[in-house]
């Protein structure tokens, strides 16, 4: 097992060096010029054309990729086009803000949904069943920024109980996360809903009955842990593009995080600063990946045997 | 005769969707005595494993329903007791075997946990350590090795998780066992491993044994007496000599046993009986075999048969 997850450790380096290949390619061969951005549209081009030099701008943009990823490896991430600023304590100072909304967004959503999915599968049609699926719709189909916007009329301004912007106390995190959790916890109900009923059809549920097993004991020892695989990929799933979307939620509640540094930063072609954001989100998002894989051989004892003898 | 464990009388299964209702189980009659085994023969579709899903309650929730009769075992009358009382009965006094052994094993839990889990549920006083043992001892009694018990389900053969099956129904020590063909997902030799393995553990624990299959071979091995099920009625039942060597017969049974080839003569076709059961939404009047039968007469086409008995052997038709 530990030789598996040191393989799998292994195995992000490849995809990180991949990502970051592309992001720096679309980044060097999009059209705007950094320098012309950094000086304002009054500058002359010879201090233009002097900065670029001064920068490396002029470089073939292969070399300039070895020479960034020479500078990364020895941890050092360069400096922000914009302000002049460290890029790494920038993105280090934001990134806390992005994974504490987006854990908070999954762990409602897991928490709300996943029990509401088996409530629903187990009294299939009946009122509670029609009432979780009708809410699952409704909040699948609305726009989160809609949402957040709705919220924050609602609890900031007519009842003033949360804050609508910011990231100071633990207050400021409710709105955004239950606004990140809602389209998470709608795939959830549907999800688990729909796995719980397949596997309580299954004919070692019947065996569970033919022991005489209770309707409880064969919903939470026999049904649950079959149901949650592919509930867990979909965790799994949903948290990554949290990490890495959550933008437009930030955006709403003027939230200093990832997402808007990120939106920001490409609107500016500040390089140094969208390939340190990405990076940290792309290993963020292996690491998940490689917890959801040691989940699975966790709960199966199936996927358990496969890992160990790879 | 020996003493009655179970009594089924005239009892009416039916499956209601909302696009129709599926007559399956028809007015049907049984009695096993204890220790004894009962072969339930009949085609896919004749209402046997509806039959014995009725005795564990356990048909499928809203739309399997028992419309009539009663089902009784030792002194409980199944068709009226409680969810409460049926979960004691099950897995202790009545325990099934199911057709595939592939699906009806639980692939997240050891076999030692789904052996162990029967019998926690119906000895809640028994300590952990004598379950262990006790587990230790059925998985020997089928003839698995008790080592392999922390294993799990995708670790076995077909023939050993059938084994497994059958050692979680046989933990409790149970009156009465229901043996849904309990052989046909396996391959031949194993069939005969598996088969001879349950007659003795019938006769070691002195179980009643139904056991459904479409095997007549399978009956004239390991059955005292046989049922031949038809349209979700019994139209045959007696000793394996009244079904297999006396003259009399339902025309349905000799259409049976005349669609087996025979070893030692050539025959360049086999002989099936002509058309198809009949649809189980839509049941004729009369007999429900006079259609396909060969001596169909008039009155079988407005009345239903009767049971004939002749000492241990009942056939249901108007021939007799």
């Amino acid at each position: 097992m530990l030789k598996f997850i040191f393989k799998r450790l292994m195995m992000i380096i490849p995809v990180i060096l991949g990502i970051s290949f592309i992001i720096f390619s679309i980044m060097a061969l999009t059209p705007g010029d950094p320098a012309r951005l950094m000086l304002g549209e009054n500058a002359t081009q010879e201090d233009v054309e002097k900065l670029r030099e001064e920068m490396g701008l002029n470089d073939n943009f292969v070399v300039r990729y070895f020479n960034y990823m020479k500078d990364v490896i020895r941890g050092d991430f360069g400096i922000s086009y914009r302000n002049r600023i460290p890029v790494f304590d920038e993105v280090f100072a934001r990134f806390p803000n992005t994974l504490v909304l987006a854990f908070w967004g999954i762990s409602l959503s897991v928490m709300i949904g996943v029990p509401i999915g088996i409530i629903s599968a187990v009294k299939q049609y009946s009122i509670i069943d029609t009432v979780s699926l009708g809410v699952a719709l409704i909040l699948t189909s609305i726009p989160a920024f809609w949402l957040g916007l709705m919220l924050i009329l609602l609890f900031s301004l007519k009842l003033d109980l949360l804050p609508s912007t910011g990231v100071e106390t633990w207050k400021h995190f409710i709105l955004p996360s239950v606004t990140l959790a809602a389209g998470t916890m709608a795939t959830l109900i549907r999800m688990t809903r729909s796995t719980m009923l397949e596997v309580i059809r299954q004919d070692y549920i019947r065996t569970a009955r033919a022991k005489g097993a209770t309707e409880n004991r064969i919903i939470f020892k026999h049904a649950l842990r079959n149901a949650l695989l592919p509930v867990i990929t979909i965790i799994g799933i949903n948290f990554g593009f949290q990490l890495g979307g959550a933008m437009v939620i930030e955006t709403v509640f003027a939230m200093p995080g990832l997402g808007t540094l990120m939106i920001t930063s490409v609107r500016l072609k500040d390089t140094p600063m969208v390939m340190a954001s990405v990076l940290f989100v792309a290993i963020a998002v292996s690491l998940v990946n490689l917890l959801v894989d040691l989940l699975y051989s966790y709960i199966d004892p199936r996927i358990k045997s496969q890992y160990a003898k790879s | 005769m020996s003493e009655k464990l179970l009594e089924i009388e005239n009892l009416y299964v039916e499956y209601e969707t909302d696009e129709e209702i599926v007559k399956a189980v028809n007015g049907l009659n049984l009695i096993i005595n204890k220790g004894e085994t009962l072969g339930l023969v009949g085609e896919t579709g004749a209402g046997k494993s509806t039959t014995a899903l009725s005795i564990m309650k356990l048909l499928p929730e809203k739309v399997g329903i028992i419309k009539d009769g009663s089902i009784i075992l030792g002194d409980i009358n199944i068709t009226k007791a409680s969810d409460a009382d049926m979960r004691l009965l099950r897995g202790n006094s009545i325990s099934m075997i199911f057709q595939d052994p592939m699906t009806s094993l639980n692939p997240i839990l050891t076999i030692g946990e789904q052996i162990s889990e029967v019998l926690e549920l119906h000895n809640k006083e028994m300590k952990k350590e004598d379950i262990s043992k006790r587990v230790d001892e059925i998985l020997e009694l089928v003839g698995l090795p008790k080592e392999r018990k922390a294993e799990y389900p995708h670790q076995f053969s077909g023939g050993m998780k059938q084994r497994v099956v059958i050692a979680i129904a046989l933990a409790c020590e149970p009156k009465l066992l229901l043996a849904d063909e309990p052989t046909t997902a396996l391959d031949v030799t194993i069939q005969a491993q598996v088969l001879e393995m349950m007659a003795d553990l019938k006769e070691k624990l002195n179980t009643s044994m139904i056991l459904i299959t479409h095997d007549l071979g399978v009956v004239a091995q390991t059955c005292d007496r046989v049922a031949i099920m038809y349209a979700g009625e019994i139209i045959e039942l007696g000793t394996d000599k009244d079904v297999f060597e006396s003259e009399n017969h339902h025309p349905y049974t000799t259409g049976l046993f005349g669609s087996i080839p025979d070893l030692t003569k050539a025959t360049k076709r086999l002989n099936p009986i002509d058309g198809l059961m009949p649809d189980p939404t839509d049941l004729p009047i009369g007999c429900a075999f006079h259609a396909r039968c060969p001596k169909c007469m008039d009155i079988c086409k407005k009345n239903k048969p009767k049971e004939i008995k002749k000492g241990s052997h009942m056939i249901k038709c108007h021939l007799y």
